[in-house]
């Protein structure tokens, strides 16, 4: 009786949706969060935990060995790069397994909402607001004293976690090791943009950031003055076409 | 009312004569071809200009039936571009303005592709691929400006691909990236070339060397055909491209994608991004070499959104820029 059940169950025309909704064992009441550039981010109960995992599909676009080598270093330099991160006192969540076959990452999930919402909503106050951009700012400066660059700094990728609105940094999927100033200078360039695109009716947001990475940033000099050269490379390519 | 567009910022010169209902009524255009192994400079390309330029505006308003008075105003482009390819046409552009009595609109030449590749598809609010010989940004639209998400941080796409056909030898006939997109079918291995992507910022330098000194090594040693390499080179630019556009798409949301500008013709770089964008779900815009490369009628349509606007510009400051970005530009006519 309970064969054939199992068996019925299995044959309906659901049984191919399953898939879709759990994609991994272990993961339980699965939920699709979000589908961003190279990964599909799901939400749910991982060893009793609220979990967030992100599994790295294969792009049909790229030709099949690219795929592959940018899918297998994305994941282990991610793995690397947040554990490096902690140890430099920057949140990041924490990584609970990885599955290499399956190109997936668990994580714990974090409570709370993005940088880029929490500075559109217009809720925060202008004193909170300050000290959010600080610690996007100190973040960063101990990440690159660290030597580590995160390589996809946006709002959408600094959390504000709601417990105790501390910041914390995710998707280190673009992420490499790097001191030299040139590769830090890009990584704050790429959040500049982030912030005048997304945020251009906000005002100066980016420079609190700036101030405060000056501030905490140990090598901030030759740093900053590569930035400057960034931005003037980056004015200059409007060009012929 | 009926725009007399003239653009001529890099080796294309061409005269749109387009209607108000967004009907193109002529769209003649002379390009300038170098010998293989060369590029255009910018003196050679200003005289190119000044030998067609004439014949093409007569030969456009041939074509479309209309004569001088039908004219409602002379859009040209202010930039970005070459300072002596885009003096020359501003020259034109003034020269007919106050022949015929019209008022002068100047329009940014990025701006052109974007509104041309719009009402052309009838995208709607897309996230805009711009790549050409000269840029190559992923653009969105939020107040009034056409944002720019993620650009190149040094050369441009297809200044790449043209300057690696120069190395290969390649015909410039129609265009350099245009052979390299025929040879690169006949590829048959993918030879593993740096992959530059930072944010939804892109490089491509680092490649053009790498793939230059590869180049000179295996076609000597007979490791790799012209055509493994131009295939490889493709695949790699391509994917990031891709990439960075599906980056910006995740950001704003945006469901469509739009791509423009002389490398958007090719028809590798459509397919991959038809392949990403059916797997979100989104619906990709695309045009061809008709209006994806460089033509007056693409200056002609803004220019004639903004006179509507009431954004004529006045003789004295009808002047032209080599440096012009996308988001300078204040977007009068779309909410």
């Amino acid at each position: 009786m309970t064969t054939s059940h199992a068996a019925e169950e299995a044959s309906t025309s659901e049984s191919h949706y399953v898939d879709h909704e759990n994609p991994i064992i272990g993961l339980h009441n699965c939920k699709l969060i979000q589908q961003g550039a190279e990964a599909r981010v799901w939400e749910g109960v991982y060893l009793g935990k609220p979990a967030v995992l992100k599994q790295r599909f294969s792009k049909r676009y790229r030709h099949p060995s690219l795929d592959a080598r940018l899918t297998q270093t994305r994941l282990k330099q991610e793995v690397r790069s947040m554990l490096r991160a902690r140890k430099l006192g920057v949140l990041t969540p924490c990584v609970l397994c990885v599955e290499h076959e399956a190109s997936t990452i668990y994580f714990e999930r974090v409570e709370g909402v993005s940088v880029k919402q929490a500075l559109s909503s217009g809720a925060l106050q202008p004193a909170a607001q300050l000290e959010l951009l600080r610690a996007i700012g100190s973040a960063i400066a101990a990440l690159h004293d660290g030597g580590v660059i995160h390589g996809d700094l946006t709002t959408s990728n600094l959390l504000v976690r709601a417990a105790d609105n501390a910041l914390v940094v995710i998707d280190f999927g673009l992420s490499s090791n790097s001191s030299i100033a040139e590769d830090k200078a890009v990584d704050l360039y790429v959040l500049e943009r982030a912030f005048t695109s997304a945020h251009a009716s906000c005002g100066p947001l980016f420079e609190d950031v700036l101030a405060s990475y000056r501030q905490h940033s140990r090598l901030w000099c030759p740093t900053l003055n590569k930035f400057a050269e960034v931005r003037m490379r980056g004015r200059k390519r409007a060009m012929v076409g | 009312m009926i725009a007399l567009g003239i653009e001529g910022s890099a080796n294309k010169v061409g005269v749109g004569i387009v209607r108000e209902d967004g009907t193109i009524l002529a769209n003649p255009r002379h390009t300038y071809i170098t010998p293989p192994g060369h590029g255009f400079l910018p003196k050679q390309t200003a005289l190119h200009h000044q030998e067609h330029l004439v014949a093409l505006v007569q030969a456009a308003l041939k074509e479309a039936g209309v004569t001088p008075a039908d004219i409602s105003c002379i859009a040209y482009t202010k930039g970005p571009g070459m300072g002596g390819p885009l003096v020359t046409c501003a020259v034109v552009a003034r020269m007919l303005s106050q022949l015929w009595r019209v008022p002068l609109v100047a329009v940014n030449h990025c701006v052109g592709h974007i509104e041309m590749g719009r009402a052309v598809t009838g995208a709607r609010d897309p996230v805009v691929l711009y790549v050409s010989g000269g840029n190559t940004q992923v653009i969105a639209y939020a107040e009034r400006r056409y944002r720019i998400f993620g650009e190149t941080i040094d050369m441009a796409v297809g200044n790449c691909l043209d300057r690696f056909a120069r190395v290969l030898h390649l015909s410039n006939d129609p265009s350099p990236g245009y052979n390299i997109e025929q040879l690169a079918k006949q590829g048959m291995r993918y030879i593993e070339l740096p992959y530059v992507v930072k944010g939804m910022d892109v490089s491509f330098s680092g490649i053009l060397s790498f793939v230059e000194e590869a180049a000179g090594r295996m076609l000597a040693d007979g490791s790799a055909t012209p055509a493994d390499l131009c295939f490889s080179l493709q695949e790699t630019l391509f994917a990031m491209l891709v990439e960075i556009t599906e980056r910006a798409m995740a950001h704003c949301g945006a469901p469509d994608v739009l791509i423009v500008g002389g490398v958007g013709c090719n028809m590798r770089l459509q397919e991959m991004m038809g392949v990403m964008v059916s797997e979100r779900g989104a619906r990709l815009y695309a045009i061809d070499e008709r209006y994806c490369i460089d033509n007056g009628a693409m200056i002609a349509w803004p220019g004639l959104l903004a006179l509507k606007h009431g954004q004529a510009t006045p003789l004295s400051e009808s002047t032209c820029t080599q440096r012009f970005r996308t988001d300078d530009v204040l977007v009068t006519w779309r909410d």
